[in-house]
């Protein structure tokens, strides 16, 4: 056991890199949402309402994003239009 | 003028009021008039880490309430004449934290005080937001495991924007990071995500590593501070703390694992 673990103290291969990279990825994604405009949420649910109008799309169709770059920014409109939904309106 | 100190973390269990404890009794021990003051009201337990449940008679609410003065309420460590520990409440409601009853207490401690170190509850509510409202510095307690580095990058975005000196536009809250329950043995086997590793992810202040210890078990078993065992590797490493906090350029320690013999890592295990 005492030998055993000796060689394998040398190895990388355990998950504190996966926990690394995932948080990497997790810290990232609740800044932006942290630093987000707080006029965000409510343009989301403003579109929504105006799309329902047109398209019977689902509370979650739609998606605002606000990336930031080192010039500008850009907001991100993703709209997710249900099937068979195509040729209405 | 006094300086107020929160003891935060997000996630609970992390060593939040084992560090309120030691960073108040270590200020104290350098000759600095401390204050402790529990936020957890409704669970109360860093009476039992200052080892002074039995002498509880008014609480913090009690004070803001105007049922107790303050120094009815403050409770004088035996060991320390500098120390002193204000109790949270055992029977009332969070919603007793009002920001301006807590903004009274504190002008009132700040007046007799060099530190007050708020020992904040774990979460993100009331009792939390009220320990880091008025606060100067913030410790933010971090255990190298990723729920708690998540909750605690989480606490760093509260801190900038949810304290007085954010609202009025003033310096920011300085935050420190301090790494607790760290295990060498296990970061080298690439178990445990390293102080580097956190580092990279919260980029903070690195302002202390306590090891993982038994000492912490046998000193809040006690009552006794952790910091006043200064035999143990936590104890230590929280004195370390206290001193970097106070301006010292000390190096970390305890970061690597004990030195052994070739022998003794051989057929030690």
């Amino acid at each position: 056991m005492g030998l055993l673990s000796y060689f394998k103290s040398r190895s990388t291969s355990g998950s504190a890199s996966l926990a690394k990279e995932r948080l990497q990825i997790l810290v990232a994604h609740d800044r932006a949402g942290r630093d987000a405009p707080s006029y965000l949420p409510q343009l989301q649910r403003d579109i929504l309402k105006v799309l329902r109008k047109y398209v019977a799309v689902e509370p979650g169709a739609v998606n605002v994003n606000l990336e930031h770059d080192e010039h500008h920014e850009v907001l991100e409109l993703n709209i997710v239009l249900p099937e068979g939904e195509r040729s209405t309106g | 003028m006094s300086r107020i100190i929160v003891v935060t973390s997000g996630k609970g269990g992390v060593g939040k009021t084992t560090t309120a404890a030691a960073l108040a009794m270590g200020l104290a021990e350098r000759g600095f008039r401390s204050v402790v003051i529990d936020f957890d009201v409704g669970l109360r337990n860093l009476d039992l880490i200052m080892g002074c449940e039995r002498r509880v008679v008014y609480d913090f609410i009690n004070v803001i309430q105007g049922e107790a003065r303050l120094n009815q309420a403050l409770i004088k460590d035996k060991r320390n004449d500098n120390l002193f520990i204000l109790p949270a409440s055992q029977t009332r409601d969070k919603e007793a934290l009002t920001k301006e009853g807590v903004g009274r207490v504190l002008t009132d401690l700040s007046e007799d005080f060099d530190y007050i170190v708020c020992d904040s509850p774990a979460g993100i509510e009331l009792g939390a937001t009220m320990a880091m409202y008025y606060a100067d510095d913030a410790f933010v307690v971090t255990n190298p495991e990723v729920s708690s580095v998540r909750d605690s990058d989480r606490m760093i975005g509260i801190l900038s924007s949810k304290s007085q000196r954010a609202e009025e536009d003033r310096e920011p809250i300085r935050e420190y990071l301090l790494l607790t329950r760290y295990s060498p043995e296990r970061v080298e086997r690439g178990e445990m995500l390293s102080v580097e590793d956190v580092q990279d992810i919260l980029s903070l202040d690195l302002i202390g590593v306590i090891p993982e210890s038994q000492a912490v078990l046998n000193a809040s078993n006690s009552g006794v501070p952790v910091i006043m065992d200064g035999e143990s590797t936590a104890g230590q490493a929280y004195s370390d703390v206290v001193a970097r906090y106070l301006g010292e350029q000390l190096p970390h320690r305890f970061l690597e694992i004990e030195k052994r013999g070739l022998l003794g890592r051989l057929f030690g295990g």
